[in-house]
């Protein structure tokens, strides 16, 4: 591969290529796709005991003002200020027609809100928001700072050797805490399913911290190859494949992550047709989808019904090597979206018979406290 | 009889009038863990070129092309149950097809073992 001189890389890069990891160009920066173990087997150990993520590549954000709870409402449809101080939630970015311009993820700290977005979008984003909340908050990016995903069983054990407290952390809280001598923002949540934590770690104390934990007997580093069958599995969406502007969070089954008060309040770009298309269905709809058989039907496949008119797409689709079958989601009319209706899937020109199946594929295995 | 290779990273070992083909264990590697093998039909004929099987692995699909013309005699059963034995033995028991052979100067035309091993040196990692 030639040297792409405006690739940016993570503070963990050199230690990602002394563990012997296949390095890819992701988002403009060169991340590790997969270790010498494999996807299969990364993927297994993560669902099995711990696995580390190296997600610096994502953004962080603080957002802080006179109420920047109150401010970022405007431009997303969470329920930000129902947060107690420590409590986080999944929401995303919307744009006039309710379509996702980005999924995130907004923490309410003390005073201020710490925001998790993807890498792909973070310079858009980040404008977005100073623009959308100028006079009333400011936008800061943490750019002194990496961000690891610890996922797992074992995650929580293996964290709290080093800080016992993240033990009884339930899902989705935030607290900030010293892990091994290390100052951390902790997060309990994650992209695979699993129980686990996110760590946002200072740059120049990033590597030790990692060293640390890859030094514990469950922990194996593992790349965004198995990240990504890991989230398939857990039937959770992946930004730019799944959410794109066309998709709005009612099509896409997102509608747990919008409150009672915000979809009746509205309020944030796209609130009209959200709460049209909330009020008449949406056209179309995300549903999991087991093809028959086991060629993995991937993304862009084309999906038909059972007279062979082409009615949607497949936006993920892969292996899961938990359940050792092909496992995909896509969208499709409303009128298919029941679970156990029939499709077919165009592989390579060819009709397969295919499902449509319930999501998660693997259930999730989240600490709820 | 020695291994011939493609610049496409198939493999052929001929008997007789008989081409085996799989692809190379740099192949495998490059690929990491199978999943799928999509097999031609036996009693189908290929030219050279052709796209002959697609290996699938968790990241992605990949073409395997005929190195030679001909006809398709057997195909690798033992792959719908076991599509890892690509990875694990490329070389041998991970073979996908079996092809007489129509044109023998086809053969000719592949690297040895030795080119394809300065080949594979000479591709940038």
């Amino acid at each position: 591969m030639s040297e792409n001189p405006s690739i940016k890389k993570t503070v963990l890069f050199d230690l990602h290529v002394e563990l012997g990891a296949k390095m890819v160009p992701f988002a403009g920066y060169d991340m590790p796709v997969q270790y010498p173990d494999g996807i299969l087997k990364e993927h297994l150990h993560t669902r099995s005991a711990a696995g580390l993520f190296d997600v610096s590549h994502m953004g962080q954000l603080v957002i802080s003002g006179a109420d920047p709870a109150k401010a970022i409402e405007s431009l997303i449809p969470g329920d930000i200020q129902s947060l107690a101080p420590g409590e986080m939630r999944y929401s995303f970015l919307t744009n006039d027609k309710g379509g996702i311009l980005d999924d995130l993820i907004v923490t309410r700290r003390g005073a201020d809100l710490f925001v998790v977005v993807n890498a792909a979008c973070k310079e858009q984003d980040t404008a977005l928001l100073r623009d959308g909340l100028r006079g009333q908050a400011e936008v800061t990016e943490l750019a002194d700072r990496a961000l690891v995903a610890l996922q797992g069983p074992k995650a929580a054990e293996v964290l709290a050797r080093f800080a016992k407290d993240v033990a009884t952390m339930p899902f989705m809280t935030y607290r900030e805490m010293t892990i091994a001598g290390v100052p951390c923002f902790v997060t309990r949540s994650g992209y695979t399913g699993e129980d686990g934590f996110e760590l946002s770690i200072p740059l120049d104390q990033a590597v030790t911290l990692c060293r640390k934990l890859l030094g514990e007997a469950e922990v194996k580093p593992i790349g965004l190859g198995a990240r990504d069958s890991l989230r398939l599995e857990a039937g959770l969406c992946l930004y730019g494949h799944d959410l794109t502007e066309e998709t709005t969070p009612v099509a896409a089954g997102l509608l747990w992550a919008i409150s009672k008060r915000r979809r009746t309040e509205g309020g944030f770009p796209g609130a009209a047709a959200i709460q049209a298309e909330i009020a008449n269905k949406p056209a179309m709809r995300r549903v999991g989808i087991l093809p028959e058989g086991r060629a993995p039907a991937r993304e862009h496949t084309e999906i038909t019904d059972e007279a062979g008119n082409v009615i949607g797409e497949i936006t993920s689709g892969g292996f899961s090597p938990s359940l050792e079958i092909p496992i995909a989601m896509g969208y499709v009319p409303l009128a298919f979206s029941d679970v156990g209706t029939k499709i077919n899937l165009l592989v390579r020109g060819k009709p397969r018979p295919a499902m449509v199946a319930k999501m998660p594929f693997v259930e999730q295995r989240y600490y709820r406290g | 009889m020695s291994y011939r290779f493609t610049e496409d990273h198939e493999w052929v070992l001929v008997e007789g009038n008989i081409a085996t083909i799989g692809i190379s264990d740099y192949a495998q590697g490059q690929l990491g863990d199978v999943v799928y093998v999509e097999l031609p039909s036996v009693g189908g004929d290929v030219s050279k070129g052709d796209e002959l099987a697609v290996v699938e692995s968790v990241k992605a699909a990949s073409e395997v092309y005929s190195p030679v013309s001909g006809e398709v005699v057997e195909v690798n059963g033992e792959l719908e149950g076991a599509p890892t034995l690509v990875n694990e033995d490329a070389m041998d028991t991970g073979w996908f097809a079996k092809i007489r052979i129509k044109d023998a100067s086809e053969i000719e035309e592949l690297m040895d073992e030795t080119a394809y091993k300065s080949f594979v040196e000479g591709l940038d990692e």
